[in-house]
């Protein structure tokens, strides 16, 4: 039976090339695998194998003909005894390279609404009212999150620099491999790109990995395996595969430990479809936040805070309680000017609350504690009310998660908004050494009331 | 045909050469479609062929048993072939269709079935290593006696976190079987230009990993290699090193048009070493079977072969609603 030979497309952009050369003439015999021509694509000149073995019966393109589109029937092989004149029909034939559709028209950008109704946002306690509650470290209840979580599920384990023996560069960990052993509990080499790969390839296979980088700043040796592996594989393959693994250690900048210790991931992280990621303040949301993160099927890069571990809040005395993810916490009423932030940056937030309610400036502050998925709902219904709104981050302007905050805003509340929102971040240089410096890098309380009057016209 | 120079003793059966002869073609006619449905504008992207390398794969299903696991690179179409996976739905996935294992939303370097066991089809070269490593600490986590066949090329020998794995690998004595697919070529590069050591399979050495170079032009010599390390890690001794030694016929992927080597080279292999013509001589002369049984077995590929393009042909675009789906589980 005779075969067309099409015009190949030799690489992922070809459309159209130029035959430079044949290598084989009319009545000539090929076999499978035989270089029968020479193609110039757009990049390189490339051999043309046969695919299929007989003679070659009519060379249909010339040799030197360009702009040949690809599938073009080019020659028609034959089999030993066929005439190419019976063939004369099928060349016509030929089913022509299939155009290209026309792309179907974009559907009209939907504009915004300009007066929105109010989005839902979840506005229920985190614990019932009338709770016990205990004083608490927010490394305590670190700790103790991961406790309860190990001793409910067997496929949870920690793995990490220093987890076990040393019970923990910064101390999280103290306690745990008394209690789970070191099959449970596993200290690494210092390796973080091997180490996450394991980790995450044993999620892949049904585990839950809990794992600890010393900080976030060493995670960028295993970032690869961090995006490419945990996050992107559930997609790729068509849901099949998961990986439920949590990523933690503490985040941003401590003290005095200079610009390749001190840098904050928040936004790097929330960039990624995939990935959820968590970013808490208080030991109750550290602690049941972690849970939950634990509990996910998704990858979660779960961020902390050395100088937050030493600090105390009040902990629901609860045997088993959980912060959902996608909710944030209004820690303060107010109805001046919203402020927004999380992590560390909410001492800041809180601080300038404080101060400015003392100059008669009521501002309300919101606590996001999960940065994906964001809860955008309770800050738009919060900046309906205020009209103003400043964000407090300890990461670098550019690309920030204020800035996201700002654009959500500007297409969702735009006609609530009576001043420009104003992103307070840490400066945009890595983060200086020198004491004097590194007070300049970071935001400061005093920062946020100065964008708090400017968005007030105080 | 060329004389051939070859160490395996026949110690097989004419049952196993046959599965052999079978699964090997099968995957040289499945890549051979492939590449045809790439040059009709099919199969977009990158895609990467593994024909000349058939007898690795091969050779190593027959060591394993069911429950091992198995990961690899790019170059995935034959390993999945291998382990029993559908040829519509590799194809399928290959010309991105709804059919596809990843519902045509991986593509050629990526699919997975965690019924067969094969956790990809990884795009970036080493990432699979540690990976592999970890379905392997899975396993030893929970107690089980399987085993992970974790897949690189020479190129990816000399990626870091190859060697951060080895070390956890033998530190954890690991189930996991190493097996470096050295087709001489990372790319363009040939090994000697990118390699300060000759031998990839005493790369295991510094961390106490045994390691061995196998013919991966023989499937039997590939098998008897397979069943050692596989019986090495099943009893607890941790990981092993297989450097299988290949070569493919195509270039690195479709695109690129192979002038780092002479064609002479290739067709000297094609002649004198391909792993499929080897099972084909072994069988004839054996007479465990005629010229027109193995015509029949060719028929019979090609068949498979056909339908399975055709079911990638014919199998619907994904909805656009899959465009949002699978992101978070």
């Amino acid at each position: 039976m005779a075969t067309e030979i099409l015009m190949p497309a030799l690489s992922p952009t070809m459309e159209e090339g130029k035959i430079a050369k044949w290598l084989v003439k009319e009545g000539d015999t090929v076999t499978s695998g035989q270089i029968i021509a020479e193609i110039e694509t757009d990049k390189a000149t490339m051999e043309f194998e046969a695919v299929d073995e007989g003679v070659v019966g009519k060379i249909l393109i010339p040799e030197g003909t360009e702009g040949v589109k690809v599938n073009t029937p080019i020659a028609i092989l034959v089999e030993e005894g066929e005439s190419v004149d019976d063939l004369a029909s099928a060349a016509t034939a030929a089913p022509k390279a299939e155009s290209q559709p026309a792309p179907a028209p974009a559907a009209p950008a939907q504009a915004a609404p300009s007066a929105p109704a109010a989005p839902q946002a979840d506005l229920s306690p985190d614990w019932p009212e009338g709770t016990p509650m205990k004083t608490m470290t927010v490394r305590e209840a670190l700790r103790e999150a991961m406790a309860e979580e190990m001793r409910r599920d067997e496929t949870v384990y920690l793995m990490g620099e220093e987890v076990g023996e040393y019970q923990g560069a910064y101390k999280v960990s103290q306690g745990l491999l008394d209690e789970f052993t070191e099959r449970r509990v596993i200290d690494t080499p210092i390796t973080e790109h091997g180490f996450t790969g394991i980790a995450v390839g044993s999620a892949f296979a049904g585990l839950r990995p809990i794992v600890e980088f010393m900080t976030f700043n060493f995670a960028m040796q295993a970032i690869d395996q961090i995006i490419n592996s945990a996050a992107k594989t559930l997609y790729m393959s068509g849901g099949q595969m998961g990986c439920p693994i949590v990523f933690r250690g503490p985040n941003g900048a401590a003290a005095r430990v200079a610009a390749q210790h001190s840098q904050d991931y928040a936004a790097w992280y929330s960039h990624v479809p995939g990935l959820k990621v968590v970013q808490p303040w208080s030991a109750a949301d550290a602690k049941g936040l972690l849970k939950t993160a634990i509990r996910d099927p998704n990858p979660v890069i779960f961020l902390e805070n050395e100088i937050l571990y030493g600090r105390s809040f009040e902990v629901p005395d609860l045997p088993d309680f959980t912060i959902p993810f996608g909710k944030a916490k209004i820690w303060r009423e107010g109805s001046d000017v919203t402020i927004v932030s999380f992590g560390i940056g909410m001492t800041y937030a809180m601080e300038a609350a404080e101060r400015l309610a003392e100059e008669g400036i009521s501002a309300e502050v919101i606590d996001l504690r999960t940065l994906r998925p964001m809860d955008t709902d309770t800050i738009i219904r919060s900046v309906m009310k205020t009209n103003r709104c400043v964000t407090v981050e300890e990461g670098w302007p550019v690309c920030s998660i204020g800035n996201y905050i700002s654009s959500v805003l500007m297409q969702q509340a735009f006609d609530y908004l009576d001043a420009p929102v104003i992103n307070c971040t840490g400066k945009d240089v890595p983060m200086p050494y020198a004491a004097n410096l590194e007070k300049l890098a970071l935001v400061t309380t005093d920062e946020v009331i100065a964008a708090v009057k400017q968005v007030t016209y105080r | 045909m060329a004389a051939r120079k070859s160490t395996s003793k026949p110690n097989t059966s004419k049952e196993e050469l046959l599965s052999f002869y079978r699964d090997m073609l099968l995957i040289r006619r499945f890549e051979e479609k492939a590449g045809q449905l790439y040059g009709m504008g099919l199969i977009g992207g990158f895609c990467h062929l593994y024909i000349g390398q058939e007898a690795v794969v091969v050779g190593l299903e027959a060591a394993a048993e069911e429950g091992d696991k198995r990961i690899t690179s790019y170059r995935d179409h034959g390993h999945m072939l291998a382990c029993g996976m559908d040829p519509k739905g590799v194809m399928a996935e290959l010309t991105g269709r709804i059919g596809g294992y990843s519902k045509g939303k991986g593509g050629s370097m990526h699919m997975f079935s965690k019924e067969r066991h094969f956790y990809g089809g990884h795009g970036i070269v080493g990432a699979q290593v540690p990976l592999g490593a970890g379905l392997a600490f899975a396993d030893k986590y929970m107690g089980t006696d399987r085993v992970t066949f974790t897949y690189f090329g020479d190129g990816a020998a000399n990626q870091g976190q190859v060697y951060e794995t080895f070390n956890m690998a033998a530190l954890w004595k690991l189930p996991c079987i190493f097996v470096i697919e050295n087709n001489q070529y990372a790319m363009g590069t040939a090994q000697r230009r990118s390699t300060s050591t000759p031998h990839l399979y005493t790369r295991g050495e510094a961390f106490g990993i045994p390691g061995e170079m196998v013919d991966g032009m023989d499937v039997l010599a590939v098998k008897a290699a397979g069943e050692k390390a596989v019986a090495h890690c099943r009893s607890g001794k941790g990981p092993y090193i297989l450097e299988v030694m290949t070569y493919r016929y195509r270039g690195h992927s479709m695109s690129d048009p192979a002038k780092y080597r002479p064609r002479e080279e290739v067709q000297k292999i094609r002649e004198e070493r391909d792993p499929i013509e080897h099972v084909r001589e072994l069988l004839l002369q054996g007479k465990h079977a005629t010229e027109d049984e193995l015509k029949a077995i060719d028929k019979e590929i090609k068949a498979i072969v056909n339908e399975a393009a055709e079911f990638a042909k014919e199998s619907p675009e994904p909805p656009v609603e899959e465009l949002w789906t699978d992101v978070y589980a």
